[in-house]
């Protein structure tokens, strides 16, 4: 009992954990990198159409390293092969 | 599915050794049939006569734009491109947005189907490059700028692949998630603003895959021609 208790704590915390910051760096880069295209846009509306694709594409670069820490997170929850192994062995 | 899977993978309706046919594979050959029967019925009476039917207006918008914008991002002809990124792009569109389709779950939200779409593209990347410049001066690329760096190019190919596959699948598996935690909490109103939501992220998501495969893969073909166009000038070799 005392591993799953243990064990549990330690999956809550650290998926909150993983979450929370793994999404302040990549919220900070992709608030400069969209401040940094509207002030362009406002510059040269003309090019509105090549600046927004490459800003998408650059988004999803800078955003992966968010979701690689949601993937985790969703990964200590739901599917903790930890977890598992202690709930297998004390069932059985 | 059920909240505590994490990929329709797990959801197994039929197993016979080691042949499985899971939720997956379902709504794949779902979605291919979809697309497949659609086009069909579509071009079954093709005329050149002015009225245009809609469905083959919605059809031939969808070409130009994908034409538009490969030759925007490759500054190629989008010809030889068309038929790989287009069938990615449609394939993973469609997919997306049937997910407002109750008891439907995409086939993206799984980690094996954007896998094996990542691989296609790791696979299409040294197959156009091979095809537009030759083996020897693609595997040259891979050295340049000096042999040290041969360590990094190839980290960098597999890494941008499983980026590919894991950013494609955090995104529709999150938008999933989501709405199912919502339903949970707040059953009415807020599940439906998140659907949407998840739209928008879906249609974003289809294009952003569609529109790096593009850009790797003329990566691996574009060196050669600014080879070529240096060549033609008298003194380009001296600014290499």
């Amino acid at each position: 009992m005392e591993g799953i208790s243990l064990i549990g704590m330690a999956s809550v915390l650290s998926a909150g954990l993983t979450i929370g910051i793994g999404a302040i760096g990549p919220a900070i880069g992709e608030g400069r990198a969209v401040a940094q295209a509207l002030s362009s846009i406002a510059q040269q509306p003309d090019e509105m159409n090549s600046i927004t694709r490459t800003l998408f594409v650059g988004l999803a670069m800078i955003e992966s390293t968010a979701i690689y820490a949601f993937v985790v997170s969703m990964i200590i929850i739901f599917a903790n092969p930890f977890w598992d192994y202690v709930v297998a062995n004390a069932g059985g | 599915m059920d909240i505590k899977d994490i990929t329709p993978d797990q959801v197994v309706f039929w197993e016979w050794g080691f042949a499985h046919l899971n939720l997956t594979i379902v709504v794949t050959w779902a979605v291919m049939a979809l697309m497949i029967l659609g086009a069909w019925l579509i071009t079954r009476r093709l005329t050149s006569e002015l009225p245009l039917s809609r469905w083959e207006n919605l059809l031939e918008i969808l070409v130009k734009g994908m034409e538009n914008e490969i030759r925007e991002v490759s500054r190629q002809s989008p010809r030889p491109y068309l038929p790989f990124v287009g069938t990615l792009f449609l394939f993973i569109l469609l997919s997306n947005i049937l997910n407002v389709v109750p008891g439907y779950t995409a086939p993206t939200a799984s980690l094996s189907t954007t896998a094996a779409l990542a691989i296609c593209v790791f696979v299409a990347v040294p197959a156009y490059g091979i095809r537009s410049s030759g083996l020897a001066e693609y595997l040259k690329q891979y050295i340049r700028p000096t042999v040290i760096m041969l360590p990094f190019n190839i980290m960098g190919e597999l890494s941008r692949t499983l980026a590919l596959a894991v950013r494609l699948f955090g995104n529709l598996m999150s938008a999933g998630k989501i709405v199912a935690i919502l339903l949970a909490l707040t059953p009415f109103v807020f599940p439906v603003i998140m659907n949407a939501l998840g739209l928008l992220t879906g249609v974003i998501q289809a294009y952003i895959f569609a529109i790096l495969a593009m850009v790797y893969i003329a990566s691996g073909t574009r060196a050669r021609q600014e080879r070529k166009k240096k060549q033609t000038t008298p003194d380009g070799e001296k600014g290499e």
